[in-house]
């Protein structure tokens, strides 16, 4: 008799089913592997000695991590992918679309009509990994993420592309008190988003389905989310109960035909002589050569400490200092000279407020009763909120905690760097203040986190994990990108037979040359320093700290305080600032504290906020996930503050209100890339021609969703994705013709070598032409245009309405050329005289100013997210770089100045050195390949010209909170400065 | 504020005493124009350098998000200044730049950068491109230089293009590698005269030399490569695709660089009809396209006349393909090139395409995955994969997105030899054609 096995090796588990004769299922198996691949398949089989000796065996090995396996085995090895579709032909086939979602990967395939199997590219939120990644961060097992999910009764946007942009989104929704129910099942609805957007691509899911994978079988939250999403009802949603068995299934249907066949023993020995092949694996050198250097390295750091004093026998004053962080909460307790006289550091369980709370209690409880807390101070994420809650003294941006903490042990510090369990900061310190900050950004996102989930993958706690790595022979160079990408560089390096200890150091190193090479960028050490102090609770894991003291070459301070330095820093800042009385609620106070959280959405104006209502025992409440004061005073906050970015999209939006039906019917344009700043142009030009003009209108999350679905690239900037749904609500609202230029050069401003739009710009209309079905007798007009000869503009304009039928005379063209030419120049001039007045406006009420640089599409809200009102909010006065360079001019830059839109940043950056009390921001689409090149430039001029360089990352995400970071430390950075 | 803008240049008395390193973009052609500026007097080394080290190189000297290409071509040269074997004061650099709207054309910018971040900002940087940027230099690309870089380029294109219609098949392993050395060999020994003049004889003996190599009489599925150019071509890049794909029983169809030659001066006369710019330069480079497709069309003619070898597909009709998928003003990167490359091979019968791609690359949005669904949609049989190529992208998240285009070529090929089983016909071409049918200016 002759059995068939199919052995699924993923990237967590290894799944095994045995087919019978019949095709029946004799047995199945689904466990984690823990990266000992080869060893558990061989102890698969000879468990199962009893069911297979005595029987033909065929077997096909599927999953990528088991690629190694099949071929130093010469067994045979079928793709996975192509074994699904091979089980579902078999098992359901009526399926039309298939949908499976695995530990690291996200697959699709279509059955019916052509064939077509997807799986998500290298860039990869939205997979298993990331549920994992979301629950540690809530501190949740999967299970309980389960069952919160249920019950939600609000999703939040959230994006999964990344879980780096997945945590900048969650993360504040925790801070704010928003509840875990609804913050499970927007995760799960992200993940949903991201299968259709990124997967489908156009190509739509319906009849139908069936759900594969692990957890889309364990998660019932999950389906309920994709369910709903594409309403589908139970007929056409098939959970099957083999779901997670479906590959290897397949594997062991692949083989049916395989003429390679083993009895039991064959294939015993064939697994083991594969698992006793001895791998070399390549590495690096070992992080310390013995025992007696560890030892050293121990002694040194045992320095930098903290004298610590007995709490309840301290008289007199104390200051208390919380850094309420992304995932945890540390508090510390200091004495008049310093002492520390109560730490803790816990995880906040995604809620800050029951932390604080009851280490408030527990200070109050051992403090003896003359202990008077005369100061408090709160930094981190959840600054508002304990500040609120607790009624702190004082609120400290993070960088300003910091560095006050680290001067403490190194005064003359010049660089900190600070790797936390979600967020990396950095700091240079010069002259006596912060002089740069940078972040780490997704697509460097390897922080503290990262490795504990690691360990716990692959069955460790983190303490004994990172023990382990301290004396790998071969630590493993695991790239130093993103999570996914480290993920399958790690199946790379257990297939090259790397040990665990191994890739625990792999681990380390690879978040060091993230921080170095990613985040700080650092060319050489003394780049980066002198006087290093490392902080944050990852450099206490003994492996990095070494690491990253070996590959700059030089020793740092790490103080054995190191995750508590925000929260002492605070506190330090608390005992320099006070009054001698703090506004701290009494012990009384604290006894009956309560604090319930209501999700609500903002209706005060069309941005829709989702805030977070808090309200605490004494009836004050506390609003966070605001933009403006509205929620919170009844009324538009009236900031009289000039914000250019406000100015121009209202200016926008009135051109493109003013409809006058015409004679040649609508002609539709869309409000996106190309099209904001020559709105004006376009529009005077149509309308001159006797066309009503339809603009698409405002951006939104929801005309996103429109036109989500026909996004080939899913690494494209978000604002062309955006254009997607704006030619989808244009179509909606029957517009027939829809006009949308390809434009290779923009208008040459004379302030650069060349004067060409970005690919993606420029281009843009080709794909919309490839990806959006147009109904019938809906024309797409997307010719090639230039607007630098008004002769060949005209020529070609002509021939293209001629084209279309429009009939336009020679006469009308000249007419409406020149009265779009106009309309531009005016729209020119009337910005250069708003940004002199902000400017003069400014200067004379002694308001700092922010130049923000970037696109004009930069100042659609919903790219910005609303971060001008954050500027104006905190007192700077907004220009937008486009428009200051008209009264600026050229500058000479180290790399080639050839794009319009940039060069505008570079002269605007120019204007920034020679001005006084104004500083530059520069907005950066996630995915722009061109601003990798412009980053450096700008942060080059304005650095040489002694100015901060600020940048801000947007994409999808709806959340300003790194954004205000940066923001007040910037404001705090200038104050220092006495700007 | 006085910035920095008087990069090393590359002097005349320089080419006495430097060595001129050149990253490795195809190794075949790179191999005949090292010979070919060794003989005139440059002394030129193609580093040919591989591994952990040039990509770390490249992520330390580079930012973050540019593309891979340049990560590598600068990583290479970097790691090449550091590793002691050349005398940094007695080394200059050569890159190759298209110009235009792709970040690309600061390539030179951003390796000028690099070297002065790594204290290597005295040597020089001969940039050898199609729109002068930059270009001030001791190295004179003269008319008869300019003629035999060319030739090579023919050449290597003929020798690549044959090779991998051998390798797959050889019956004895390593002769489609000793005859491309001999090949080599022989080219840069004839271009040292004026006897690589003679195509029609050389074509001729190189297309029955590979045609004499004994090879199995297999069927094997044909694999078409597009991408960015340096993906497509560069085995540092690519992580050795055309191997890769040799090994999992594939025959990888790789067509030439002369196509890309001839789309920068198709793209020139393209521009003056769109734009307006200078008629002399349509002129002047309709006049050199037609040489170039000259060239071409000799050396397809010979493929055909001494050999069963397929020929590649003139440049002149890649141009045709691409009417109605996307316009010929998409110039920036591959821009139409790409699309029209893909369609080129479905219309050879090659329905399997990988196409390689930096990760995050901005035209490759446009022409590459944004076209992808038309192309589909028009020819339901291809099957292309995308795969990203990145610095920290493993080898084995891609090779995995290749088997699964292996898988469906095989099981499409096991398909066509037993019709029954085809349930319907994948293409039927009977019926019109529904696609809306977008006016279009181009």
């Amino acid at each position: 008799m002759s059995y068939q096995i199919g052995l699924d090796v993923g990237s967590t588990t290894i799944k095994v089913v045995v087919l019978g004769e019949q095709g029946e299922i004799l047995y199945k198996s689904y466990e984690r592997h823990l990266s000992r691949v080869r060893s558990l398949a061989l102890q698969k089989i000879e468990s199962l000695k009893d069911l297979l000796d005595g029987h033909e065996l065929r077997i096909a090995v599927t999953g990528s991590a088991g690629l190694g396996l099949a071929k130093e085995g010469g067994i045979p090895f079928v793709q996975e992918v192509f074994a699904t579709a091979g089980a579902v032909k078999r098992y359901e086939p009526d399926t039309d679309v298939v949908i499976e979602l695995g530990g690291e990967d996200a697959k699709i395939i279509f059955l019916q009509g052509a064939l077509e199997e997807r799986m998500n590219g290298t860039c990869a939120g939205g997979t298993g990994a990331f549920i994992d990644q979301m629950a540690s961060l809530l501190n949740v097992d999967l299970q309980t993420l389960d069952n919160l999910s249920l019950k939600h009764n609000k999703i939040y946007p959230i994006a999964s592309r990344c879980g780096v942009f997945a945590k900048t989104d969650i993360q504040p929704l925790i801070n704010q008190g928003a509840q875990k129910e609804n913050i499970a099942a927007s995760i799960f609805q992200a993940v949903v988003d991201q299968t259709i957007a990124g997967l489908a691509q156009g190509r739509p899911i319906q009849g139908k389905v069936l759900f594969l994978g692990g957890p889309l079988s364990f998660l019932h939250g999950l389906q309920q989310r994709f369910v709903e999403t594409l309403k589908l009802d139970s007929a056409h949603a098939v959970f099957p109960a083999l779901a997670p068995y479906y590959i290897a299934l397949g594997a062991a249907l692949y083989c049916e035909d395989s003429r390679q066949c083993y009895t039991y023993e064959e294939l015993r020995d064939t697994l083991k002589r594969v698992s006793e092949i001895k791998l070399v694996p390549q590495g690096m050198s070992p992080l310390f050569e013995s025992k007696e250097e560890y030892d050293q390295f121990l002694e040194r750091h045992h320095q930098s400490s903290v004298p610590t004093a007995d709490l309840s026998s301290y008289h007199g004053k104390a200051y208390l200092g919380v850094d309420a962080g992304s995932t945890t909460t540390k508090t510390v307790l200091i004495s008049e000279d310093n002492a520390l006289l109560y730490q803790d550091y816990v995880n906040n369980l995604g809620n800050p407020i029951d932390a604080v709370l009851r280490q408030l209690k527990e200070i109050g409880a051992k403090a003896p009763e003359d202990l008077k807390i005369a100061g408090v101070a709160v930094t981190g994420y959840g600054e508002d909120l304990i500040k609120n809650a607790f009624h702190a003294d004082f609120g400290v941006v993070e960088t300003i905690a910091h560095f006050t903490a680290a001067k403490y042990f190194e005064p003359d510090v010049d660089f900190i760097i600070d790797i936390g369990g979600q967020d990396m900061k950095c700091f240079k310190i010069y002259n006596n203040s912060i002089d740069g900050i940078l972040l780490n950004e997704a697509c460097s996102s390897g922080c503290g986190s990262f490795i504990e989930t690691f360990a716990k993958s692959l069955g460790y706690e983190i303490k004994e994990f990172a023990k382990i790595g301290l004396f790998a022979e071969h630590p493993v160079d695991l790239g130093s990108r993103c999570t996914v990408f480290m993920n399958s560089s790690v199946k790379q390096a257990q297939k090259n037979g790397a040990t665990v200890e191994d890739i625990s150091a792999g681990l380390a190193a690879s978040v060091v040359k993230n921080a170095l090479y990613k985040v700080i960028r650092a060319k050489s050490p003394e780049d980066i320093g002198e006087h290093i102090v490392v902080q944050g609770g990852t450099f206490l894991n003994d492996a990095v700290l070494r690491c990253f003291e070996k590959e700059l070459g030089r020793n740092v301070i790490r103080p054995q305080i190191a995750g508590l330095m925000g929260a002492y820093g605070a506190a330090l800042y608390a005992k320099a600032h006070t009054k001698g009385e703090s506004t701290l609620l009494s012990k009384h106070e604290l006894d009956s504290f309560t604090h319930t959280s209501k999700a609500v959405t903002c209706n005060g104006c069309t941005n829709h906020c989702s805030l977070t209502v808090n309200t605490f025992s004494d009836g004050s409440r506390f609003i966070a996930g605001n933009r403006c004061e509205r929620p919170v005073t009844g009324t538009a906050q009236t900031t009289h503050l000039p914000d250019m970015i406000e100015y121009k999209y209202n200016r926008l939006t009135e051109i493109a209100n003013d409809r006058h039906p015409g004679p040649r019917g609508q002609i539709g344009l869309p409000f996106a890339l190309n099209m904001y700043e020559n709105l004006p142009f376009w529009h005077a030009f149509f309308t001159s021609l006797g066309f009503e003009v339809i603009v698409s209108g405002r951006s939104s999350k929801k005309l996103y969703m429109l036109g989500q679905n026909t996004i080939p690239s899913d690494t494209v900037c978000y604002p062309a994705k955006l254009v997607h749904g704006h030619i989808r609500r244009l179509i909606e609202q029957g517009v027939q013709t829809i006009f949308y230029p390809c434009m290779s050069y923009n208008f040459d401003e004379k302030i650069s070598d060349n004067c060409y739009n970005c690919p993606v710009v420029a281009y843009y209309p080709e794909l919309i032409s490839a990806n959006i079905d147009f109904p019938q007798g809906t024309k797409f007009l997307y010719p090639y245009i230039t607007m630098n000869d008004r002769k060949v503009f005209q020529e070609h304009m002509l021939a293209c309405l001629n084209e279309a039928g429009y009939g336009v005379t020679k006469g009308e063209m000249e007419t409406a050329a020149a009265k779009a030419y106009e309309a531009y120049e005016n729209y020119k001039e009337e910005n250069k005289q708003a940004v002199q007045y902000a400017l003069n406006y400014a200067r004379e009420h002694h308001c700092k100013t922010i130049v923000v640089g970037g696109r004009p599409y930069h100042i659609d809200p919903e790219i910005n997210h609303g971060l001008n009102k954050l500027f104006t909010s905190l007192g700077f006065v907004v220009v937008t770089g486009d428009c200051i360079s008209q009264i600026s001019s050229k500058e000479q830059t180290n790399i080639l100045n050839q794009w319009t839109y940039h060069a505008r940043m570079y002269s605007a950056a120019k204007f920034v050195l020679t001005a006084k009390n104004t500083e530059m921001v520069q907005l950066v689409s996630f995915g722009c390949g061109l601003d990798a090149i412009t980053t450096d430039e700008i942060r080059d001029i304005l650095q040489e010209g002694g100015k901060l360089y600020t940048q801000i990352k947007i994409d999808e995400i709806d959340n300003l909170g790194a954004a205000k970071i940066r923001i007040r430390s910037l404001l705090a950075a200038m104050e220092e400065r006495g700007e | 504020m006085a910035r920095d803008r008087n990069p090393a240049e590359f002097t005349k008395e320089m080419r006495k005493t430097h060595t001129i390193l050149v990253p490795m973009m195809l190794p075949i052609h790179f191999k005949i124009i090292e010979q070919v500026l060794i003989q005139y007097g440059y002394h030129v080394k193609v580093l040919e350098t591989d591994g952990r080290r040039v990509v770390d190189e490249g992520v330390k000297n580079v930012h973050n998000d540019t593309c891979y290409p340049a990560l590598l071509v600068i990583g290479q040269m970097i790691d090449a200044l550091k590793s002691g074997e050349y005398d940094p004061d007695k080394t200059a650099l050569m890159i190759t730049q298209t110009g235009g709207g792709c970040r690309a054309s600061n390539y030179i910018y951003l390796l000028r950068k690099a070297l002065k971040q790594s204290g290597f900002e005295n040597v020089p940087v001969i940039s050898i491109n199609f729109a002068n940027l930059g270009n001030k230099s001791g190295f004179a690309l003269t008319p008869s230089l300019l003629m035999r870089l060319l030739y090579a380029v023919l050449y290597g294109d003929l020798i690549l293009w044959l090779s991998n219609q051998c390798k797959p098949y050889e019956k004895n392993k390593g002769d489609t590698n000793q005859m491309i050395d001999k090949w080599v060999k022989e080219l840069c020994r004839q271009l040292s005269s004026l006897s690589f003049i003679r195509t029609g004889t050389n074509y001729r003996r190189i297309v029955e030399d590979f045609a004499s190599i004994p090879r199995v009489k297999a069927h094997k599925p044909r694999v078409g490569v597009v991408g960015e150019i340096y993906m497509k071509y560069a085995p540092l890049g690519n992580n050795h695709l055309e191997d890769f794909l040799i090994a999992e029983g594939a025959e990888p169809v790789v067509s030439g660089v002369l196509d890309f030659l001839m789309y920068c001066l198709k793209n020139n006369v393209v521009d003056v009809d769109l734009y307006g710019q200078k008629r002399g330069r349509k002129a002047l480079c309709n006049t050199a396209l037609a040489i170039v497709q000259h060239w071409q069309n000799k050396m397809i003619k010979a493929v055909k006349k001494y050999s069963n070898f397929r020929a590649p597909t003139p440049f002149s009709e890649l141009v045709t393909l691409v009417d109605g998928f996307i316009g010929m003003g998409t110039k920036m990167g591959e821009g139409w090139l790409l699309t029209a490359e893909m369609l080129e091979l479905i219309h050879s019968g090659v329905n399997n395409i990988v196409s390689a791609q930096p990760f995050g690359c901005l035209p490759n949005h446009i022409i590459a995955k944004g076209m992808s669904r038309k192309v589909k949609d028009r020819y339901p049989q291809a099957n292309i994969v995308a795969v990203d190529y990145d610095p920290s992208a493993t080898p084995i998240n891609q090779e995995n997105r290749l088997k699964l285009m292996l898988a469906n070529a095989k099981l499409a090929e096991e398909m066509e030899n037993t019709p029954k089983m085809v349930a319907k016909p994948l293409v039927d071409m009977s019926e019109p054609n529904q696609e809306k049918q977008p006016v279009k200016q181009a």
